[in-house]
This record gives C-alpha cells, sequence and structure tokens, in this order.
C-alpha cells in the first residue's frame, strides 16, 4: 500500500541527509557519521567541495544584504537546512532589525534543530514542508504569520534547485511562488552545474554518483537550464555568474578555483 | 583608526593581516577576508599584550584560542597554521624593547596555552553540536511518531468503520484481524474468527484458479487477485462475496502480509440467479425455454470430435382443436401436463427438455452415442403421450409428431438443425401424425425450396416480384400476328427467375392463386389496351390468359373478369382464357356456368393442352369453347422430315374434328419453318412457338407486330 501523503516519512538517522552533508563541508558538527562518511567520500573525487558550500554562504550574505539595501526586508528561504552560522536570519536582522524570516525544509531533523535555533525569535519561523508543494509552503501558518504577500518578498532557492529531478517538475514550482509573491519581490538562486568546475568530467560525476548513491541524486543542469528558473524576472546586474563574480566585495582573483563551480543570481519580479 | 607608520598599532595590524591570510583559507566563514582580519585584530591586540605582561596569564591565551573556534576556525589546520603565526612573527611584530630570549620562552607559552583554549572551545562546541543534533533528531522522531500515532488511528477508524469486510492474514494463513464489517458477513464473533485458518474455507462452488492464485500470492510471485467466492456460514447457508486479496510487503519489499477485502454479493447474486432463470425457463411449463435451449444446442453442436447429438422436435396434433373447443386455460393444463410427462423422458445426464412456444417441444441428447439415445428417447416420448390426460374430467388422448436430427458436432449451426427438425416433423405429420420420422437431407432440400417458395408467395406479390411475357400468336394463312399468350414470371430475390410450374401449383395450394390470377389478368388486359391504342386498325390483338381450376371454381370469377374489362375500356372479343381440359373433365353444369356467361359476353375460351388426358371428344359439344389449343407433343414429331404420317392423320383428324364443331385450333411448339408449312397444310388456324418468337416483354410484340405490319 502506498504511504497517504498526510503520514511523514519515517526517521531513519542511518540514511544521510543532503542537510547535515553540508553542515559538515561547512566545519558543523551537527552531523552523523553516516553524513561524514558519504560526505568524506563525495569530497575523494572533489576535494574542494567544501569552498564550493562556503561560496554559496558567501553568495547568500552578500544577496541578503542587498535585499536589505533594496528595501526588501522579508525572507522565504527554501531549503535551509541546517543553520549552522550565518543564516539568513542572522545577516538580515543584523542589517534590519526586525527583518521577518521563514525557514522551510523538508528533512524533520533539519526543521527541529532551526526550532531550536530560533526559539525565542519572533520574527523568525520554520515550516516542514517540500518545495515540490508551493501551496503547502504558501498557506502554512508560519507564512501567513510571517510574511506579508502584499509586499515584495525575497525568495532564496540556495544549493536546492539541484536536488529536484525533472520529473518533479521543479520549473511549475518556481512559477507557482513567483506567481504568488507581489512585484519587486527577488529570487536568490544557486544552482550545481558541470559548469566552471576546474576538474574532469568524470571526477565530478564521481562526486554526483554518491549523491545518487545516497538517494538524493545531485541535477547538474545547464546555465542555460538554470537561467530559466528566472522566467517573470528580470536580472539583477550582473546576471547569472559564478558565484565569486556576483557583486563581490573582494577581488575574484583571490578566490578558491572550486568557488567558480555552478551559477548563482538575483532577479527582480515585474 | 589611523596608526603611525612603523608605530606599534601598524606593526599590530600588520601581524593580524599576516595572521587572517594565513588562516582564512581554512576557515568556513563566510565573511570576507578583511572581515576575517577585523575578527582577529581584537584576538592580536590580546596576544600582543599577554606576550609584553609582567606575569603570564595564560587563561588570556586560552580565551584567544577559544576565540578562533567561535570565528568558525575549526578545521585543526586552522590552529596550526595560527600557531605557526605566533611562532614566527608575534615576537617579531608585537615584541619590540623586549628580550628576545624571554620572548620567545613567553610566545611559547601562549602558544600551549592558545592550543589548549582551542581545543577546549572545539571540544565543546562539538559536544554541542551533537547534542543539538541528536536533540533535533530525538524531536522530529517524536513529531513523526506522533503523525504516526494519529495515521494510525485514523486507519483504525477507516478499518472499523468500512462497510466491506476487512481481513489480515499472515502468509502461513493465520488470521490476524478482521473487522466488523467482516464479522456481520459471517455471523460471526472476533473470538471464533480469529486464529482460524483462511486455507480452511474452502467451499464446493469455488472457482478452479481460486487456490491456485492463493498459493500464488502468498509465496510471493503475485501482488493480487480478485475473484467471486463463497464461504460457509455457521448456520450453513452461504455467503458469496467479491472477494480482492492483495500482497503486503514490509519496507524492504519482502511479503509480510495478506489483506483480504470482501463485499458481501449474496443477494446480488441470488437476484441475478432468478432474473438468469426467469429469461431462461417457460413461465407456464417450467422447462428450459427457447433461449436456453439454443444456447445448449449451441454448445452441443460446438463440442469436440467424437460428440454427437441427437434432437427430437415435438408438435402435439391437433392442439389447436383442443384450445378451440376447450379453452386456452385447459389448453394451458395439458401443455404443463406434457411438459411433466416430457421432463420424465429426458433425465439422464446430456439430456434436455425445453419448450419452444405454443404446442412444440423439443428434447436434446448429446454424447458419443446419440445415434442409438435419440431412438429410444423419441420412443419414450412417444410412450409418454399414450395414456390420455385428463382436464376437466374428460380423457383427452393427446398425439404427436416428432421430427429427429441426429449427427456429429460441429457441422451445422443450431438454426440448421432446428429447420431440419421442424421440416421433419412436418413430415411426419403429413404422414398422418403420430409417428416419428428420421431427417433425410435430400426431402429436407425438396421441402427447404417447396417451403420457402411457399411462405415467400405472399410477399412476393406485394412486393412486385411478378412479371408478364408475351408469346406472339401467328396466324398461319397469312402469317399476322393475331394475339399473344400472357405468361407469368417470378422474379425470386434469391432463386432468379421462376417459370409457372414452380409456383403456379404452390399458390393453388395456399390459394394465392386467385390475388395472383387477377392480377395476371389486370396487367394483360390493361396491355391488350396499350397495344389496342397504339396498333389501331393493325388488325385485332388479342391477349390469351390462363385459368387456374382454383380460379374457375372461384364465385367472383365472372364479375371480376367483368371488372377489369371494363375498367381498361377493352371489349370482351379481344381476350381469351384458357382453360386446361384436365380442369373441365368431369366438369358439371355448376362449374361450365361461369364459362357460359363469359362465353356468352364474347369472351373466348380455349381449351388448353388437348389431347394429353382423356380427351372425352363427345364432351366437346357441351364445353362453351371455341378454341382448341393442341398440345406440344403432337408438332414434335413433325420437326423431323418426312413427318410421321400417322401423327400427320391424327392432326388432320383433329382439325377437321375442331372445324366440324366450329371450333379454330391453335398448335403450340412451333420451331421450325417446315413444321409451320405442315400445320398450315393440315389447316391449323393459328400457331405458337420459337420459330416465330420466344416469350418476351410487351416490347417484343411491337416489333414482331410492325414487321408484320409493314411487311
Amino acid at each position: 500500500m502506498e504511504r497517504p501523503a498526510w503520514a511523514p516519512r519515517s526517521i531513519d538517522i542511518a540514511v544521510p541527509s543532503v542537510s547535515r552533508v553540508y553542515d559538515y563541508y561547512l566545519g558543523g558538527s551537527h552531523n552523523f557519521e553516516v553524513d561524514r562518511e558519504a560526505a568524506r567520500r563525495a569530497m575523494e573525487f572533489m576535494p574542494g567541495l567544501p569552498k564550493i558550500m562556503q561560496a554559496n554562504r558567501a553568495f547568500m550574505r552578500r544577496a541578503v544584504r542587498f535585499a536589505v539595501d533594496e528595501g526588501v526586508t522579508q525572507f522565504l528561504d527554501i531549503g535551509s537546512g541546517i543553520p549552522t552560522f550565518g543564516n539568513v536570519h542572522e545577516v538580515a536582522q543584523t542589517a534590519s532589525p526586525g527583518a521577518r524570516v521563514v525557514y522551510v525544509d523538508h528533512d524533520p531533523v533539519a526543521v527541529a534543530h532551526s526550532e531550536a535555533v530560533l526559539a525565542g525569535n519572533a520574527d523568525a519561523g520554520v515550516v516542514a514542508a517540500d518545495l515540490r508543494k508551493p501551496q503547502e509552503i504558501l498557506s502554512s501558518p508560519e507564512v501567513q504569520a510571517l510574511i506579508d504577500l502584499n509586499r515584495p518578498v525575497a525568495l532564496l532557492l540556495v544549493a536546492i534547485l539541484h536536488f529536484v529531478e525533472d520529473t518533479d517538475d521543479p520549473y511549475s514550482a518556481v512559477a507557482e511562488l513567483r506567481d504568488a509573491l507581489a512585484p519587486g519581490s527577488l529570487l536568490l538562486l544557486t544552482h550545481a552545474s558541470y559548469e566552471g568546475i576546474p576538474l574532469s568530467a568524470e571526477r565530478a560525476e564521481g562526486a554526483v554518483a554518491v549523491y545518487k548513491d545516497i538517494r538524493n541524486p545531485l541535477i547538474m543542469r545547464s546555465r542555460d537550464e538554470i537561467a530559466r528558473f528566472f522566467e517573470g524576472y528580470d536580472m539583477v546586474e550582473p546576471g547569472l555568474v559564478p558565484m565569486p563574480h556576483w557583486r563581490p566585495d573582494t577581488a575574484p582573483e583571490d578566490e578558491d578555483p572550486y568557488a567558480f563551480s555552478g551559477f548563482a543570481g538575483v532577479g527582480r519580479a515585474a | 583608526m589611523s596608526a603611525e607608520p612603523d608605530g606599534p598599532e601598524d606593526r599590530l595590524r600588520r601581524f593580524a593581516t599576516i595572521w587572517s591570510r594565513a588562516v582564512f583559507p581554512v576557515t568556513s566563514t563566510s565573511a570576507t577576508r578583511p572581515e576575517f582580519e577585523q575578527q582577529l585584530l581584537p584576538l592580536a591586540r590580546r596576544l600582543s599584550e599577554a606576550l609584553k605582561a609582567r606575569i603570564f596569564d595564560a587563561d588570556e591565551a586560552k580565551a584567544v584560542g577559544a576565540a578562533l573556534v567561535a570565528a568558525h576556525c575549526t578545521d585543526p589546520e586552522a590552529l596550526t597554521r595560527t600557531l605557526d603565526c605566533v611562532d614566527a612573527y608575534l615576537v617579531l611584530y608585537c615584541g619590540e624593547g623586549g628580550v628576545q630570549e624571554d620572548l620567545r620562552a613567553r610566545a611559547a607559552r601562549i602558544e600551549h596555552a592558545m592550543a589548549a583554549g582551542f581545543a577546549k572551545a572545539l571540544r565543546e562546541r562539538t559536544l554541542a553540536e551533537q547534542e543539538a543534533i541528536a536533540q533535533a533528531a530525538l524531536r522530529a522522531q517524536g513529531v513523526v511518531a506522533q503523525a504516526l500515532h494519529a495515521s494510525e488511528a485514523r486507519f483504525r477508524a477507516v478499518f472499523e468503520g468500512a462497510a466491506i469486510g476487512i481481513g489480515i492474514a499472515d502468509l502461513d494463513g493465520n488470521v490476524l484481524q478482521v473487522n466488523g464489517a467482516l464479522l456481520r458477513m459471517f455471523g460471526l464473533s472476533d473470538q471464533s474468527l480469529r486464529g482460524r485458518r483462511v486455507p480452511e474455507w474452502t467451499h464446493p462452488d469455488d472457482a478452479p484458479q481460486t487456490w491456485r492464485l492463493y498459493d500464488e500470492l502468498v509465496r510471493g510471485e503475485r501482488e493480487h487477485y480478485h475473484v467471486e467466492k463463497a464461504f460457509y456460514r455457521p448456520d450453513g447457508t452461504a455467503l458469496w462475496t467479491n472477494l480482492t486479496v492483495s500482497l503486503l510487503r514490509d519496507a524492504d519489499g519482502n511479503p509480510q502480509y495478506q489483506l483480504a477485502l470482501m463485499e458481501d454479493t449474496t443477494e446480488r447474486r441470488l437476484l441475478n440467479l432468478r432474473l438468469r432463470y426467469e429469461a431462461t425457463h417457460d413461465a407456464l411449463t417450467g422447462l428450459p425455454n427457447r433461449t436456453f435451449f439454443f444456447e445448449r444446442l449451441e454448445k452441443a453442436l460446438g463440442a469436440g470430435q467424437d460428440q454427437r447429438f441427437g434432437l427430437c422436435y415435438l408438435d402435439l396434433d391437433g392442439f389447436k382443436t383442443i384450445n378451440d373447443s376447450l379453452g386456452h386455460a385447459a389448453g394451458d393444463r395439458l401443455l404443463v401436463e406434457i411438459a411433466d410427462r416430457l421432463q420424465s423422458c429426458a433425465t439422464a445426464p446430456g439430456e434436455m427438455v425445453a419448450r419452444l412456444g405454443g404446442d412444440e417441444f423439443v428434447a436434446l441428447t448429446t454424447g458419443p452415442e446419440t445415434q442409438r439415445e435419440v431412438d429410444e428417447l423419441a420412443a419414450r416420448i412417444m410412450n409418454a403421450l399414450l395414456a390420455p390426460v385428463s382436464i376437466d374430467g374428460r380423457e383427452l388422448t393427446v398425439r404427436g409428431s416428432i421430427g429427429i436430427v441426429e449427427g456429429p458436432a460441429g457441422e451445422r449451426s443450431p438454426a440448421e438443425v432446428l429447420r431440419s427438425a421442424d421440416i421433419t416433423m412436418y413430415r411426419a405429420k403429413s404422414a398422418g401424425g403420430n409417428r416419428y420420422e428420421l431427417a433425410d437431407p435430400e426431402a429436407d432440400a425438396r421441402a427447404i425450396t417447396r417451403h420457402g417458395l411457399t411462405t415467400a408467395l405472399p410477399t412476393a406479390l406485394d412486393r412486385g416480384e411478378f412479371f408478364i411475357e408475351y408469346q406472339p400468336l401467328v396466324h398461319l394463312g397469312d402469317g399476322s400476328v393475331r394475339g399473344a399468350e400472357a405468361l407469368v414470371r417470378w422474379l425470386h430475390p434469391q432463386h432468379g427467375v421462376l417459370g409457372p410450374d414452380r409456383f403456379i401449383p404452390l399458390a393453388e395450394h395456399t390459394g394465392l392463386i386467385v390475388p395472383l390470377g387477377r392480377w395476371v389478368l389486370e396487367q394483360s388486359v390493361r396491355q391488350a389496351r396499350a397495344w389496342q391504342e397504339r396498333y389501331d386498325g393493325a388488325g385485332p390483338l388479342r391477349i390469351n390468359v390462363n385459368l387456374s381450376p382454383c380460379q374457375l371454381s372461384h364465385p367472383g370469377l365472372v364479375q371480376d373478369t367483368v371488372d377489369i374489362l371494363e375498367r381498361a375500356g377493352v371489349t370482351p372479343d379481344a381476350l381469351c382464357l384458357e382453360v386446361t381440359e384436365s380442369a373441365l373433365i368431369g366438369a358439371d353444369d355448376d362449374l361450365l356456368k361461369p364459362l357460359r356467361r363469359l362465353a356468352e359476353m364474347g369472351v373466348d375460351i380455349a381449351l388448353d393442352d388437348f389431347g394429353t388426358g382423356y380427351s372425352n371428344l363427345a364432351n366437346l359439344r357441351r364445353l362453351p369453347v371455341s378454341i382448341l389449343k393442341l398440345d406440344r407433343s403432337f408438332t414434335q414429331s413433325m420437326q423431323q422430315f418426312p413427318a410421321d404420317p400417322v401423327d400427320l392423320k391424327i392432326v388432320e383428324g383433329i382439325v377437321s374434328l375442331a372445324h366440324g364443331l366450329n371450333l379454330a385450333v391453335t398448335v403450340e411448339g412451333v420451331e421450325t419453318g417446315a413444321q409451320a408449312e405442315q400445320l398450315r397444310i393440315l389447316g391449323c388456324d393459328t400457331a405458337q412457338g420459337w420459330y416465330y418468337a420466344r416469350p418476351g416483354p410487351p416490347e417484343r410484340l411491337h416489333e414482331l407486330a410492325l414487321v408484320d405490319a409493314t411487311g
């Protein structure tokens, strides 16, 4: 019998979770041996993986600050994972006290951890939901309470869309979210790609295979395919670029070569 | 903040810059390097002060080591690089004015304390984070467990509240759980059902595949199956269900349980059975009806090799009389009694009796031995009819006629078999009834055509399938066309054009000859009128029409003929009615009266086929005829040359006799010019035959007449 939609997936911490693997790359200890094992296997193929994650975090930090500068103070971060440090609410609420942040993740452990981190923060909340079901996100009590959909929202899809397979139609989900957002809203997005990885394709494919192995396939998309997620948005300068090139604070030449893997961009809803 | 170039502050900053450049690549921070340097600057200042403090404070150095962890330098490489940096540059950039040896010793102590502080902080952070993630995992599991609990509660509500029966058993067939609906269906308590085993629930009506499907499912070879299945209730009655059984697998896909869903169809099934019974049985006698019989017959005829069938088709003799004289209620009671007797005649396996309708019954026997069995069956039936039937105190003698068809399966269709049986039954009936006859293919074929034509005749007239051809009558003296004989034809949709010999006897038999004859007369007279209008002055064109014996005695003959002539505006002398000699043999005055009246009106009467019957020459005197038509047998011998002198004498005699009685002589069957010449010499008046023209459409006659008139 198929699992009914309303019965949650059971929790098996013997299975690696991409949130905790990500935390491990970032030097955190919010992870279990299975997670570290998977991370180490992927790093055998791509030793610079942590640098890619770090570049993601750095982009996110710059982009959140950019949003605050643009006057956007509501943030919807889907695929937030385990917030080790330098999270959206820290960056946003430092730049603009009172900024509203809602985190969304479908990993129940990540959600439980976020709840603990956010305890006492009245302006931030977390929702257990799936990007593939945008209506569940939009109609959640947290989003209803913290986000005013009539005003611009910064939607963060950082390092998440490459975990959604085409059969799950990520483009529709992104479009559905866009349609729910007010004009002037921003889409902050990064996505993995074979383009820009300073390694042979075989090595990169080795790392991709590890993710497939842990039942979280990594979908590498081309720049054009990634650009399609911005349909209905006007690209903010400098467009869809390798992460270190997006409005850098320091010279991109100083960055680790791995940081140039994949693409980042910000779009503004018309 | 500005700093004096190469002053202590400037040197401190240069140390912080070197430090940050060394460590930044191995940090996890999302800050930029300049930001990171700003984080390190106060730490550098504390190290500088610890280097120069009069008394060494290890805690201060430990705090700096701990602060590195707080700045997300959790990679041990960050400590290595930090210590390398302190070792190489702290005294150099921050130790101005001190004793180098003391400073170096102090720096070493600082490094040790920093390492200890870093290690302690990293350990604490690691433990805290491990604690946090474990707590998160626990809480998440709690949430899931709660949700599972809620989901199970919902499942339980569905399970208990469902209107269909649900049961779960393990793969050995042990029943683990059943819901209330299932218990109610079985009429059982929970206790008596639990612990029972599925394979115990066999039932004689189980379909052959039922338990094979079950075995496949519990072996994990089948995901589910659907069957109609009966179960015994404790009171011995049957519970009929629509049963769906599914295999439940565990998370790894191994077969674990079987889930049965059942719907009680007992009522519906009873209703279906009743409807089926009603649709296949005769309401009066309770015997299987025509529908049921055809199903069985079809099955018997479709049976495999070496299988045969025998069929008795029974029709009661004189049942209509009983119905008419005693009433339908009595007739019905008779049929019920007969049905009971017939039923007792066919009790062996493979035998059946059915009522096709009215007083027609069939008995069927199947199997390899029907050649012998069907005769015995027919004999039993005849025997069963022997005893009189008592209705309302009357003893009625019932007789029947049976047509038997027997043969191998796979050769004929049910309809063919039944038709053969029907024909054979009629054969038995026309042989006097109270007997049985065996079907004979040749008799069948004859009867089928005859039967087919007879049944098609009435509609043929309505559908306009008849038409008339005309054969000219030519004057032997001058060769002119004097008239034509009308000959009716039937354009049958299947058999093509049929001559009168094929259907006139049938029409006589069924009485259709009267309307058909009237139609022929009408058409012919109308044609005569058309010729008159067209060839006015080309001589009188007369039309000859045949009268059958049946028409002759029909009371409307004279009036019909008069009406037809008047309506067409044709004078009686343009019509000649041909009557066969045999029809007039022994005719009394009553029969001759209508002919006389017609003759008096001016209608010519011809005696057809003269010379074939017992030609009573004396009789000719009193018949109202004006023409003799010599049969073609007289002319046949004149086809040779020289003609038989005896035949010539006979014809000469007849002609002379006829002329003596003031009768004209017409000859038929003239095929050669020599014949025609011979007959002219002998004194015959008119002739017809292929020598002049075959029978044809009326237009042909126009042409002949035209040729005649101009030639």
